[in-house]
């Protein structure tokens, strides 16, 4: 039955181009509704005014500290996750996840109640003179713990899909595990490895609750980018769409130069199937 | 078939549902009626139990608070939120609504408010003059936020009193680690015991939070006394149950429960 199975493509075709429509509309009226709402000259005046440059400034330096940070630490565990067969390995992959679907402010209160002044590891803090909240440290955390999981499950996809073959051939010509690591098993799974580090940042970036929870708002020393831009909506909208709008063509930029950049974009969570042919 | 078969579920679930719903109203019938009030946070424990004693005159009305920063609510108000009243902590976001044409009728006082210092029970900092102290952990509501303007204004006013020194306010201000957005944020943060002094409204301090704060009474000549205005807003869609609250706030007994939270009712009212 061709003609039956024609009519039947084509409706397939209109409902996936509906769906899209609907989606891309969804996703993209709100965005383009704070892009047009601010005239260019007035937001120009709004994003050169100290406060918000310290703002902006603080922002990048953050959000480049706990990108570092989550490189540092996600990557062995994401070899760990991605090559080491162990008890237990699923509820750690659980673990490093969680925070991504942990409501932030809850994150929040849990990084206080461990290292606030009266927490676990603040009390120890505490016997050296340290106090971390309300510090530009407690920002770098805050946007540690949520931004993580994003780059860890992006690097270890990267490098599970990395054929075994190449690390056996590696280990047939005596190359130790670090060294393989370093010189086979990286390179093939960097496109992930950035990936990730890009997702984790644009987290970092627009982190808000756990933030201003654990640690505070206070202009220069504590206020991103996001927690100015609330604070702002109280007062000044103008100045707060201004903001949001800065955000938004940060974001964008990291994220579409990236996926130029590599040109088979890798959706870690997809997998596979989003990644294509290399 | 399928859509045949959905339907004749879904008639039956409507003909479960509707004798329930139709009858619990008594004589009545149709949808609850939801009376849906805005109120600054420092409101939130009195207008709990005021939403009680409404219910109780008024069977059938589910009564559903927004309970934030006053700044936060008067711009929802003014953006098309749908409430049918406002209780605002500062006379400042209720004159701001009514320039906006958004208020129905005048705008009445129905409490007052003070400041009082907080400061975690654990580890509680013993005098006022300490807030100056260098080093010292201070979280105010930001400025736009009433209680933050108005902790600002008694800070500045402690600075002129005798036995604090005359550059006591800046040096205050200059601890501040945190400029929260609302005022329970204020107070969780010492409830926490991360901050070593706030400034909050009296009526914040309920009997739950007492367990982990201390009180320090700012003095009468410093303090600040805030004004609560409350109002029916233009195209509330149950104007009638929202007159009936600002009524029950202006009557002896919703005078009562504003006073057994911390608040102060005004007088000859």
């Amino acid at each position: 039955m061709p003609a039956r199975s024609r009519r039947r493509g084509r409706w397939w075709a209109i409902g996936v181009a509906v769906a899209v429509g609907a989606l891309l509309a969804f996703l993209g009226l709100p965005l383009a509704s704070l892009v047009i709402r601010v005239p260019p000259g007035v937001l120009w005046a709004r994003l050169l005014t100290p406060a918000s440059l310290a703002a902006l400034r603080l922002s990048l330096v953050t959000s480049v500290l706990s990108t570092l940070a989550v490189v540092a630490l996600g990557l062995p565990a994401a070899y760990v996750l991605a090559t080491r067969p162990f008890r237990g390995r699923r509820v750690l992959e659980v673990l490093v996840e969680l925070p991504m679907v942990l409501p932030p402010t809850v994150a929040g209160i849990g990084l206080l109640l461990a290292f606030g002044r009266a927490g676990l590891a603040g009390r120890v803090l505490g016997w050296f003179g340290l106090s971390i909240p309300f510090t530009t440290l407690a920002v770098v955390l805050a946007q540690l713990f949520v931004s993580c999981p994003f780059f860890i499950a992006a690097a270890t996809a990267g490098l599970r899909e990395v054929d075994g073959r190449y690390a056996d051939a590696a280990a047939t010509l005596r190359a130790d595990p670090g060294h393989a690591f370093r010189r086979v098993l990286l390179p093939l799974a960097l496109p992930s490895v950035v990936a990730g580090a890009a997702m984790s940042w644009a987290r970092a970036l627009g982190e808000f609750g756990a933030t201003i929870m654990f640690a505070g708002n206070l202009p220069g020393r504590t206020q991103t980018l996001p927690l100015a831009v609330y604070m702002g909506l109280q007062t000044d909208l103008e100045s707060a769409v201004a903001l949001s709008v800065l955000l938004l063509i940060l974001s964008f930029t990291v994220l579409l130069g990236l996926r130029l950049a590599h040109r088979t974009p890798r959706v870690p969570w997809l997998g596979r199937a989003a990644g294509g042919g290399r | 078939m399928r859509a045949r078969r959905l339907a004749s579920v879904a008639s039956l679930l409507l003909a479960a549902a509707l004798p329930a719903g139709g009858r619990a109203d008594g004589p009545r019938p149709g949808p609850p009626r939801t009376l849906t009030v805005f109120a600054a946070a420092s409101l939130t424990r009195a207008f709990g139990q005021l939403a009680d004693s409404l219910r109780q005159r008024m069977p059938g009305l589910v009564v559903t608070f927004n309970f934030a920063g006053s700044q936060q609510l008067a711009l929802q108000i003014e953006q098309g939120a749908a409430a049918d009243a406002f209780a605002s902590a500062d006379a400042r976001w209720m004159a701001e609504i009514e320039a906006h044409g958004l208020v129905d009728g005048a705008p009445r006082i129905f409490a007052h408010n003070r400041l009082v210092v907080v400061t975690p029970a654990a580890a509680p900092i013993a005098r006022l003059a300490d807030l100056a102290r260098p080093g010292l952990k201070l979280v105010l509501a930001a400025d736009a936020v009433p209680v933050g303007r108005y902790a600002r204004q008694a800070l500045a006013s402690l600075g002129r009193m005798a036995g604090f020194p005359a550059d006591f306010g800046p040096r205050a201000l200059a601890n501040v680690v945190s400029e929260e957005e609302n005022v329970k944020a204020v107070l969780a943060k010492v409830q926490l015991g991360e901050a070593d002094a706030g400034i909050v409204y009296v009526s914040d301090v309920t009997p739950e939070a007492a367990r982990d704060v201390r009180r320090l009474d700012i003095p009468d000549a410093a303090n600040v006394v805030a004004d609560y205005p409350v109002a029916v807003l233009r195209g509330a869609r149950e104007p009638e149950a929202a007159r009936a609250f600002v009524a029950l706030l202006l009557s002896a007994s919703g005078r009562g429960v504003l006073r057994a939270n911390g608040l102060v009712a005004p007088a000859g009212e």
